[in-house]
């Protein structure tokens, strides 16, 4: 019958289910092993020449804390050219060590990416500063600005792994973002009232996110066209409501009262971490509490598990007796209010009006967060951090004068989504059925 | 939970076992348009008794039962139970009544734990609707070592093999407290050693008082655990039968007219050695090698039957011969031309018929029509093809001759071929590689899902293209059928081949070659009768002590032996 015709076939048997498996196969081995020892190499090489052999003479230097931490930690100075030889020669270690398991037919470690990782960082962070003319930035104002500029990030990816999980891809992260955005900015100022505003700002996430529902779960058409066509469309209405309506009165309806920072005491003067986790807006903190409670739901809950089935194997979610288009439908939208949370945070907390396209493309580095988190909602935080300090160096960077065209520093947000999409992330995995639409019988 | 029907057993075991349903289908009618899928269906399901719904594919029988399901709504009649008329709305509704279904293709979530699965829908939770796991862990253990189903509820679901993923779904249906189990083609998957043990749970779980609905099209295992029997035929109940009936009445009831059960084949007359193969060898991208040094050799008008559990290697012999393996060692000759190295085109070219495994995955584009499928291979070669244009009259043209020739049941060669059943697509394939000449023929599971009367027809083509002095692979884990149709047999075990026998090799010698024991050894072993313990231990997984177990359970079940289903 067709209700069972898309189902994977359990007869065709893998090798892992034959009684060969029991060779010793610490992995299961794939072809394309070699990319990430090779990537390693090739990064370690780079490094080498760049970052070392071409590294500035100048000390690079780090300021730790701020002026308002309660105990103050020495600036950290590394001498550019050495510092980078170091550092890259290190990688190159580490990249001989992915080479040598791979001879053994094993796959590279997590450990050993993450490591390589940040060292790389550090040594590009060193090139960078130390070639600069003024070779000095402050290492927790940059940490504690890639997180503000991660946020929206964080909301959106998490509002696409709530989508992809249950089964619907949402290409319109983006378009949520943005009715967020303009729904907080307009609501906040006419009510004078930002927690209005947020509220709105989550209608309005979800009252996109229940057009992308409607049309991909009940009416079956192809999920990434409606994300597509619903970004399209967000942007223009938003585009025209601006320029007709909150330009026509700016102070009525394009001056929403932000949200402020809420510092709290003593924890928010640890060093590095205190700005990050202690001083942040209503919005910053929703975003740890969302974080946390969409992997704890996922994972943890009878709601979670639900969830999941229904995103791989929806007719087994049937025969179970659960609802699956329903479970799609509220999941979906519930996604959309989270992003649109997300997008309030570009009004109320980033700027404090409304412009045209504000959300800047975030959507779709928020749709990469969330493929290099492997759509795991603490994946997608870690990931949406990465390129939220992505795009923060490149402004600061620019700022202390580099030597490197700034043209290309503001290319660095997509590379690194490039290649962490492309190449670091490895075999992911994405939910079974995502993009699938169900029909019943 | 359910607890052993032993005799000190509490008020609640008294109670438990009185909860046993009679469950009733009267007058069942669904219609899909204009397709008649079920006709005024009743069947009575008594308590404690398995029952068969025996019929070919495509006769009704899963339709019916996802109607009694509640998967479907049926367009007329009633579902009783207990003689009181119920309605079910979805799954949920008859699980609650006591319904539980083991579909064909199984409903599990692959990427979840065993417990996951078992708990997805029934979830036990604790405060603030976090997951109780532990609860479900304790529930599979007891049935896991009540019915002796040895699952562990922490294995990810994909690393299963498909018995044990079976028996996963049998655990969902029992921890859901199902009185009636429906059993939707639940052989279909196995291996002849899993389907024996299947075959001791059902009894099993008779024994404790669930009924059981037995949906299959074999018949050797519908009369070895049957109580009662009922015949569908396209759509109709044809009528009942008893499980002493003999296995040719069954089948003429099954397929409606009288069927040949036996192959009526002429002895082979090998000549030349067209075909060879030396030491070969398949890597797998993890390095294993999945077909480890294999030599052999087929003569013209000669049929090798490889024999062996899935898994075994026999993909990956049959897509190194094709071509289709990238890492491959060793020689392929074929008429002394060099097979190794070769594409996928040229193979063909060189003459190699092949029919796949699977066919919905390999051997069919299910949208594309009949007619089109009908020349995939020769698609840019005249008559089909002219330079860059096609002559469609001519692809349905041919595609007529060969739905003739095949007695593919079809309105039209302009259809799907998604649309057709299990046997007439298989007829579609095998139509297709036997319409060139061929120099070889490969057929793996030539008959896997294929009702009766078409396995009757498929193997003909066969035995046929043999005596036209083709040389013919057959690869199937189907012991019958490899008896069946060789003139010799291979067995592969763990990508070895663990010996050639010839034709005419007992049933429990090819058992113990299965699990990798050799033919002297087996033969020996076999003579002494079932003998375990100078088996050489170390070689053999626990299959082979259970399949010489097996064979005599089947020796014992089936006198007629010589059946093929």
């Amino acid at each position: 019958m067709s209700a069972t015709a898309t189902s994977p076939l359990p007869g065709r048997g893998t090798p892992g289910t034959s009684p060969q498996a029991d060779e010793a196969q610490p992995t299961s081995g794939k072809p394309g092993l070699w990319k990430t020892p090779v990537l390693l190499s090739a990064l370690g090489l780079v490094a080498f020449v760049f970052f070392g052999l071409m590294g500035s003479a100048q000390t690079a230097r780090f300021g730790i804390s701020t002026g308002g931490d309660f105990f103050q930690l020495p600036t950290l100075e590394v001498p550019a050219m050495p510092g980078g030889i170091v550092l890259s020669v290190l990688m190159l270690g580490l990249a001989a060590y992915a080479v040598y398991l791979k001879t053994k037919a094993r796959p590279t470690p997590a450990w050993l990416t993450v490591t390589f990782t940040v060292l790389f960082v550090a040594a590009f962070l060193i090139w960078v500063v130390g070639g600069a003319r003024t070779p000095s930035i402050s290492l927790a104002g940059l940490i504690a600005g890639s997180v503000t500029l991660a946020v929206p990030l964080v909301f959106g990816s998490l509002s696409g792994v709530l989508c992809e999980r249950v089964g619907v891809v949402n290409i319109a992260i983006e378009g949520q973002l943005l009715g967020g955005a303009f729904t907080a900015a307009i609501v906040a100022s006419i009510t004078q009232n930002p927690f209005v505003g947020l509220l709105a700002a989550a209608v309005a996430g979800a009252a996109v996110s229940m057009v992308l529902a409607v049309f991909s779960i009940k009416y079956l058409v192809n999920q990434i066209i409606v994300g597509v066509v619903l970004n399209v469309l967000i942007s223009g209405v938003t585009g025209f409501l601006f320029s007709t309506v909150m330009q026509a009165d700016k102070a009525k309806f394009n001056s929403p009262p932000g949200l402020d920072i809420v510092q709290i005491p003593i924890l928010s003067g640890i060093p590095i971490l205190g700005p990050i986790l202690f001083k942040q807006s209503l919005v910053g903190y929703l975003m740890y509490v969302a974080v946390i409670v969409v992997w704890v739901g996922l994972f943890k809950t009878k709601w979670g598990l639900r969830v999941r089935a229904v995103g791989e194997h929806p007719q087994a979610a049937d025969t179970m007796g659960i609802k699956v288009n329903a479970t799609r439908f509220w999941n979906v939208t519930l996604g959309g209010a989270i992003a649109g949370i997300g997008g309030s945070f570009f009004t109320l907390v980033a700027i404090d009006s409304f412009t045209k396209e504000i959300s800047g493309g975030r959507g779709f580095i928020a749709l990469a967060a969330l493929i290099f988190g492997r759509w795991n909602p603490i994946g997608a935080f870690f990931a949406a951090l990465l390129f939220g300090f992505a795009d923060n160096l490149q402004s600061i960077v620019t700022i202390i004068g580099t030597p490197v065209p700034s043209q290309f520093m503001a290319m660095l947000p997509y590379l690194v989504t490039v290649l962490a999409v492309a190449g670091l992330v490895g075999r992911s995995r994405p939910p079974a059925a995502s993009g699938i639409p169900y029909v019943k019988g | 939970m359910l607890q052993p029907p032993i005799p000190s057993g509490s008020c609640t075991d008294a109670s438990r076992l009185v909860r046993v349903l009679k469950l009733e289908l009267r007058g069942i009618t669904k219609r899909f348009g204009s397709l008649l899928a079920n006709d005024h269906i009743d069947v009575v399901v008594e308590p404690g008794q398995i029952h068969c719904l025996l019929g070919e594919n495509g006769a009704g029988k899963s339709t019916l039962m996802n109607v009694l399901y509640g998967l479907y709504e049926p367009s007329e009649g009633e579902i009783l139970i207990d003689d009181k008329p119920v309605s079910f709305r979805g799954p949920g509704d008859a699980m609650a009544a006591g319904i539980g279904m083991v579909h064909q293709h199984f409903m599990l979530v692959p990427v979840f734990t065993v417990a996951e699965n078992v708990a997805l829908g029934a979830e036990t939770t604790k405060a603030g609707g976090f997951l109780n796991l532990e609860d479900t862990r304790r529930k599979i253990k007891q049935i896991s070592d009540r019915y002796g189903f040895d699952v562990d509820p922490d294995a990810l679901v994909e690393d299963l093999p498909v018995g044990v993923q079976q028996r996963v779904e049998i655990i969902k249906a029992l921890v859901r407290d199902a009185r009636v189990l429906i059993l939707d083609e639940p052989t279909a998957v196995l291996t002849p050693q899993e389907t024996d043990e299947l075959l001791d749970i059902m009894r099993q779980l008779k024994s404790s008082g669930t009924s059981i609905v037995f949906i299959s099209h074999k018949l050797r295992e519908v009369k070895a655990v049957s109580d009662t029997i009922t015949v569908i035929r396209r759509g109709k109940v044809v009528g009942s039968a008893s499980p002493g009936d003999s296995t040719a009445e069954l089948a003429s009831m099954m397929v409606g007219r009288a069927v040949s059960l036996t192959l009526d084949k002429a002895p082979a007359s090998p000549k030349e050695k067209t075909f060879q193969v030396k030491d070969l060898t398949v890597i797998a991208p993890n390095g294993q090698h999945t077909v480890d040094g294999i030599s052999f050799d087929i003569a013209r008008g000669e049929i090798l039957a490889v024999a062996g559990v899935q898994g075994n290697g026999q993909t990956e012999l049959t897509e190194a011969i094709l071509g289709l393996q990238d890492r491959v060692q060793g020689s392929i000759l074929l008429d002394n031309v060099e097979l190794v190295g070769r594409s996928v085109k040229d193979v063909l070219n060189a003459g190699v018929g092949f029919v796949p495994e699977d066919r919905s995955v390999d051997g069919l584009i299910g949208t594309f029509s009949i007619a089109e499928n009908l020349i995939l291979d020769r698609y840019d070669q005249p008559p089909f093809a002219k330079g860059i244009s096609m002559s469609p009259a001519k692809v349905l043209e041919n595609a007529k001759s060969r739905i003739d020739e095949f007695d593919v049941r079809t309105p039209s060669g302009l259809l799907a071929a998604g649309t057709l059943s299990g046997g007439n697509q298989q007829k579609v394939v095998m139509a297709r590689e036997l319409s060139r000449p061929l120099r070889l023929f490969i057929a793996s599971q030539p008959t896997r899902g294929v009702d009766v009367g078409s396995i009757e027809f498929l193997h003909k083509r066969i035995v046929s293209e043999r005596d036209q002095g083709t040389p013919v692979m057959i690869i199937s884990t189907e012991l019958d059928e490899v008896m069946e149709l060789a003139d010799r047999i291979a067995v592969l075990y763990k990508g070895k081949l663990v010996g050639i026998v010839p034709a005419g090799t007992g049933r429990d010698v090819l058992g113990l070659m299965m699990a990798g024991i050799s033919a002297e050894d087996a033969a020996s072993a076999d003579h002494a009768g079932p003998v375990k313990a100078d088996t050489p231990a170390t070689e053999t997984p626990p299959a082979d002590t259970k399949d010489a177990a097996t064979a005599e359970r089947r020796a014992a079940s089936s006198p007629e032996g010589g059946d093929h289903v």
